[in-house]
């Protein structure tokens, strides 16, 4: 037997007039794993996320979350996840420890147990120190935090994350890298959406390459870098007119290659031959960028 | 009003601590899992937060919403006053108090409705992270037009404390007051959400505030009597709650009307209850997509 899925969606299609922004996605989080869902602007994550909290309903397909099927049991499974949106939404006027307050009656905490959610969320967001700090007052980071934690307050046993790093400095990043994978290792399923490459390849256990509506690449990071990339890339330096005929080689020879700016990259450089090997450039590690570039032909952030 | 025939007390909440201890999830819901709709758990936590918004600017709010029809209050009682000393049997100063307990009940309630909500929806995004709790549409427009309507109706009585200063005299029906502006009062306020739902633009509430609610607030009875206008707009008047409101405000404080502020009072409970449907069905559309 398969291990359950936290979350499943079977063919699901939605369209917002002429625009498809959902296109027969297929997508599987196995219970107790962090999957990404990585994929260029307009792919259709953000979509993905509304009709997983049906904000969206789909036109086709099934969507089942914690064992519930949405749209129709779309409330019960809200009762047990927790969504952290792109678009910081929180109370700016009212404290931490407020916006806290609100979320435990939403998420519908026991009243004895709401003071022990509001101090646990507090330290979840490191910001126990600033509990009667206005929101206006945090720094971006802080925020970010917070509005993790407060998709955190009822332990629930999806989270859902849309773009949870978007727009912050890299530090700020690492630290909330950290609390993410934190949550992993506590055991709750995680779907991340995300178009930072790094992210994906640090936290998620597998990812799905989305590409306009559907997924186009299901796996764990190191075995799509290997399927889609190979083991090494050959990156070729130089000036246009080189780069031109570097590309047109590796046309000629079959081989994934594509322009990085400055250079030409050679996928599954370990197999070179020909006229490709005598091309002095710089040998590395295949990366999920490489994947990402050769699958949705699209350069990243 | 706030609960249908179907709304399931509590119902729910035996899941909440399960979830703490990531107990496993049975593959198909039970009839006990089904939450049902207009929960009161729902309800209760988006007026949590409306409560808890409110604390925080409560003074600039409750200013807005009182020291504005307090002024019409005096504007017209002392402008008019001195002119007209009485309409219908009633001191005008009077007559003006009562009556604008509906003009602030209008203000607290379908004004801040329609910008709350706006500002709510597009701006601050409010209803998306309320919406991704266990909170239905129906239940948050409920909740919404709830607090709203129980503000407007305290609100409400603003203008009769003030009156009382400048000589009204007190009654025991006026502490009838807050409950008779109360399903007016949810009208208006689902009303503003109804408006906030279907515009586009927050420029363009200037139009329903000058084509419906400016008349609406004009021709009720409050600063003058409608005896004296054209039969036709007396005929239209009666479809307008806040005529119905001030009359039964005027009932409550000099004694009231029987049967005939009995349907006055039905009619503003029709009235909300109509618009709440509307404003959810709207709210629905706009917000689900």
């Amino acid at each position: 037997m398969p291990p359950p899925s936290a979350l499943s969606l079977k063919g699901v299609r939605k369209a917002f007039g002429p625009v498809q922004a959902v296109d027969g996605l297929d997508l599987e989080v196995p219970e107790g794993t962090c999957v990404g869902l990585l994929g260029p602007n307009g792919a259709g994550k953000s979509t993905t996320m509304r009709l997983l909290t049906a904000q969206s309903i789909a036109d086709e397909g099934t969507i089942d979350v914690l064992g519930f099927s949405l749209p129709g049991e779309s409330k019960q499974a809200r009762a047990v996840m927790g969504l952290v949106p792109q678009l910081d939404n929180l109370d700016t006027t009212l404290t931490v420890r407020d916006n806290l307050r609100v979320f435990v009656r939403l998420y519908r905490v026991p009243r004895a147990e709401r003071e022990d959610a509001i101090r646990r969320a507090l330290e979840i967001a490191t910001l126990t120190e600033r509990a009667d700090t206005k929101v206006d007052a945090l720094s971006g980071g802080m925020r970010r935090r917070l509005l993790i934690a407060r998709a955190l307050v009822h332990r629930p046993r999806l989270v859902l994350l849309d773009e949870p790093t978007v727009g912050l400095d890299p530090q700020v990043r690492q630290e909330l890298w950290a609390l993410i994978d934190r949550l992993r290792s506590e055991g709750v399923s995680i779907l991340m959406s995300t178009h930072y490459i790094e992210e994906a390849e640090r936290l998620a256990d597998t990812v799905t390459v989305m590409a306009e509506g559907r997924a186009v690449a299901t796996g764990r990071p190191k075995d799509l870098i290997l399927e889609h990339a190979g083991r090494t890339v050959l990156e070729v330096y130089g000036p246009p007119e080189h780069l031109r005929t570097v590309e047109t080689a590796a046309q000629d020879a079959g081989h994934d290659h594509r322009r990085t700016g400055t250079s030409v990259a050679i996928l599954r450089a370990e197999g070179l031959g020909g006229s490709l090997a005598g091309h002095a450039g710089h040998e590395r590690a295949a990366n999920l960028e490489d994947v990402f570039v050769a699958l949705t032909g699209e350069e990243v952030a | 009003m706030s609960a249908g025939p179907e709304t399931p007390p509590g119902s729910g909440s035996d899941r909440d601590g399960g979830a703490a201890a990531g107990a496993v999830v049975p593959a198909t819901a039970g009839p006990r899992r089904r939450l049902g709709r207009l929960e009161r758990l729902a309800i209760e936590g988006v007026m949590t937060r409306e409560v808890i918004n409110w604390l925080s600017f409560w003074k600039s709010s409750t200013f807005s919403s009182t020291v504005e029809p307090t002024i019409y209050l005096l504007a017209f009682g002392f402008g008019f006053g001195s002119i007209v000393s009485e309409i219908d049997g009633y001191d005008y100063v009077d007559y003006v108090g009562t009556g604008t307990v509906a003009t602030s009940v209008l203000f607290g309630s379908a004004f801040s409705a329609m910008f709350g909500s706006f500002v709510k929806r597009e701006f601050q995004r409010t209803y998306d992270a309320i919406l991704a709790a266990p909170v239905d549409v129906e239940e948050l427009v409920t909740a919404e037009a709830l607090w709203m309507a129980i503000r407007a109706s305290v609100y409400g009585c603003f203008p009769l404390l003030v009156a009382m200063i400048f000589g009204l005299d007190p009654a025991w029906g006026m502490l009838l007051v807050p409950l008779l502006c109360f399903p007016c009062a949810f009208g208006f306020a689902s009303f503003g959400l109804l408006i906030s739902a279907i515009v586009r633009s927050i420029d363009s509430f200037s139009y329903y505030q000058s084509l419906i609610l400016t008349p609406l607030f004009l021709v009720a009875g409050t600063f003058f009597p409608l005896d004296g206008l054209p039969r036709g707009i007396q005929i239209a008047s009666e479809l307008n709650p806040l005529h119905h409101l001030v009359e039964l405000v005027r009932g409550a404080a000099f004694g009231f009307d029987g049967w005939h502020d009995v349907a006055r009072f039905a009619a503003l409970i029709v009235f909300a209850l109509v618009m709440w449907r509307l404003a959810i069905r709207q709210s629905t559309k706009r917000l689900i997509t």
